[in-house]
């Protein structure tokens, strides 16, 4: 996983409640073994018409927003089925960080999994930068995770919240099998204290 | 300490705990599925990784099989092929028990772990898939993981998670004739929204869950998600020991005493705490079914299509703009004169023995409307097989359902079963998501009675009228 420390970009709009899983990435494309290339699909039913071409009313088809590296969107981002597919996607597009004033839980924790930070703001906060965002090219907002701020383009600065273990994980790019391989030891006391407390599940 | 049944569940896995409440959870049972494990199984191989507990974790495909009669001859689209045999592939290499295509035994994961006695009180259950939920109704906590995690669980056994809060939904009363689980647990999410239940494992309790059959509390449970809780629990009880006993995987002889002494502990103390409480009188539940694009957008039969001034806040008010839009529908419209092209049945939500019957009930003395397309998916090669042998097929086929093999199939149209641009699908699954059931398809959720009242109407119909 790439480490995530500082983040400066362009932030697109998406100012839509309940955003889901299926329109992050619609199903014929988790048909992939793969965990790269879903790029070009996301949110491929707002952004393409039936026929493949680009709506160019769907924000990031717009010149100033098909470098976003930020998205910023409304409440309940991401609700819906458990696909790791729709952060793949948002990352395979370059896309590094969702500001939202709330999040699914099973996509926000996917996200830490992939070096995405999630950032849950106050619904007045978002609407700011929701405002900055419709700026385009000229809103250019700095995410700093060290510090836990971010930098809007007139140089105001908010700060946010972020799960200690969590941000500590993304600024080094930890991958989490390793970090609990280390406690192999209490995993293998577990199972013995299960084998003899709950017998029918040991081999179960 | 007076504690809930997720705080003993909880307690009784955590391996390890650290200073900031970060909690390494023991997880008894992983179920796994073609479409969100390919990545999982080569991040083991590329890290020289074994899977720890093979013996605790259960291979199927389901979502992209196809539900054609012959589909043992193989899987045409060229992708889906390729998951379900990297699925194959990779429970051959890695020692996982698979319950293949061919096998009678195949069917929706969430359908077969139950059936396969895989699902068990007073277990931690991960499946990468939101559905995942459903297991809660034997009192297991069972939640819906990603890829990452899915990789996670087959090295480790082990999910690192924090504490969810705990949220108590208290049916209280008696059901009304014609309404159902599915009724129950939508008109929960209508209450709370999408995301009421975020941050969240519900508890579903009251007198009116209490008198669900198991598979009608396994329909509740399996939309805790479309709520926003992980997971939904309902405590063991009689009915919860009598569906196991028996079941393959089911603990056998003296296991099955320990495990039932064990069992009976699982319930929540009397004085336990709960951060949320939401109380519902079941007498005042009626059939519902779904106007949007999002499972909260839930109404009674009765009721008209809402105007987007309706409600209160500015972002629900654009909501229900875009919804009404894609789903073609004019404000004030009675929604039972909604009419509809296409019935599906089944889904990890209705897809079992009880849904079938309760569609051949309604069907009794009726057919499917002329012109509609009607489809019947069962949730297993199991509970298609009893369906058969309870005369309950040869009905639902000479009423004019099409009887298809066992599998996700229309719920998500991973499989060649889609919605058409514009096609209204009456639906027994669990999400009307835009472009859930097919590009541009329109899906309104209801219970499996209403689904077959609406089969022979060819509109949205309030069951009661008819059975």
């Amino acid at each position: 996983m790439d480490k995530f420390t500082k983040l400066t970009g362009v932030a697109a709009p998406l100012p839509q409640i309940n955003v889901d899983t299926d329109m992050i990435i619609p199903k014929q494309f988790l048909k992939t073994i793969k965990r790269t290339g879903l790029g070009v699909s996301l949110f491929s039913e707002m952004r393409y018409d039936s026929d493949g071409r680009e709506n160019p009313d769907f924000v990031l088809n717009k010149p100033a927003y098909r470098d976003a590296k930020i998205l910023v969107a409304g409440e309940n981002f991401g609700c819906g089925s458990s696909r790791e597919h729709a952060p793949w996607a948002i990352l395979d597009f370059g896309i590094r960080c969702v500001i939202a004033p709330s999040f699914a839980d099973i996509f926000y924790n996917n996200c830490f999994k992939n070096g995405i930070l999630p950032i849950v703001l106050p619904q007045e906060e978002v609407d700011k930068l929701m405002d900055d965002a419709e700026r385009g090219a000229n809103a250019i907002v700095t995410v700093d995770l060290e510090s836990q701020t971010i930098t809007g383009p007139d140089g105001g600065s908010i700060g946010f919240e972020v799960d200690p273990f969590r941000k500590h994980c993304l600024l080094n790019g930890l991958d989490d099998i390793g970090l609990t391989m280390e406690k192999a030891d209490a995993i293998a006391d577990f199972e013995a204290k299960r084998a003899t407390r709950t017998p029918w599940l040991a081999g179960a | 300490m007076a504690k809930t049944l997720y705080d003993k569940i909880w307690d009784a896995h955590v391996v390890h705990e650290a200073e900031d409440g970060t909690c390494l959870l023991y997880i008894d049972r992983h179920l796994v599925h073609e479409v969100t494990s390919p990545q999982a199984f080569e991040g083991l191989r590329m890290a020289g990784r074994r899977v720890r507990h093979p013996e605790a974790t259960t291979a199927v495909p389901d979502h992209n099989v196809p539900t054609d009669l012959d589909r043992a001859k193989g899987i045409k689209d060229e992708e889906s092929r390729i998951q379900v045999e990297a699925l194959r592939q990779n429970a051959k290499d890695f020692g996982i028990e698979i319950f293949d295509v061919a096998d009678i035994r195949q069917g929706i994961v969430h359908i077969i772990g139950p059936e396969q006695g895989l699902t068990q009180p007073g277990m931690t259950i991960v499946c990468g898939d939101s559905h995942t939920a459903t297991h809660g109704a034997f009192g297991a906590l069972a939640h819906g993981i990603g890829t990452s995690e899915v990789e996670h669980v087959l090295a480790t056994q082990t999910l690192i998670q924090k504490k969810s809060k705990n949220m108590k939904v208290e049916v209280t009363g008696t059901l009304p004739t014609g309404v159902t689980a599915k009724d129950i647990t939508l008109s929960v999410i209508g209450e709370t929204g999408t995301a009421g239940g975020t941050g969240h494992v519900i508890e579903y309790c009251g007198e009116a869950i209490r008198a669900l059959s198991m598979e009608g509390r396994m329909t509740v449970c399996n939309m805790a998600i479309e709520g926003g809780a992980r997971a939904g629990l309902i405590a063991p009880d009689q009915k919860t020991f009598a569906y196991l006993k028996g079941r393959p995987h089911a603990p056998k002889g003296d296991d099955w005493d320990k495990a039932m002494a064990y069992w009976a502990t699982l319930f929540s103390d009397e004085g336990a705490t709960y951060d949320r409480v939401l109380t519902l009188d079941a007498a005042k539940i009626a059939p519902v079914v779904t106007w949007g694009t999002s499972p909260e957008d839930v109404l009674p039969i009765t009721a008209t299509v809402p105007h987007p001034e309706d409600f209160a806040d500015k972002g629900k008010q654009a909501a229900a703009r875009r919804a009404l839009d894609y789903m073609g529908l004019t404000p004030g419209m009675r929604l039972s004169d909604i009419e509809i092209d296409t019935v599906f049945i089944g889904s990890c939500t209705n897809g079992r023995i009880e849904d079938l019957r309760e569609v051949a009930r309604v069907m009794e003395g009726h057919k499917v409307k002329a012109g509609l397309r009607a489809m019947i998916v069962p949730g297993s090669g199991l509970v298609r097989k009893q369906a058969e042998e309870e005369g309950i097929a040869r009905k639902l086929i000479e009423a004019g359902f099409d009887w298809r093999m066992a599998g996700c199939s229309m719920c998500l149209g991973m499989n060649p079963d889609q919605l058409a641009p514009g096609e209204r699908c009456a639906s027994t699954s669990n999400r009307n998501f835009e472009g859930r059931q097919g590009y541009k398809g329109r899906t309104h959720l209801m219970s499996p009675a209403m689904a077959a009242a609406a089969a022979i109407t060819g509109r949205l119909t309030d069951v009661r009228e008819i059975a």
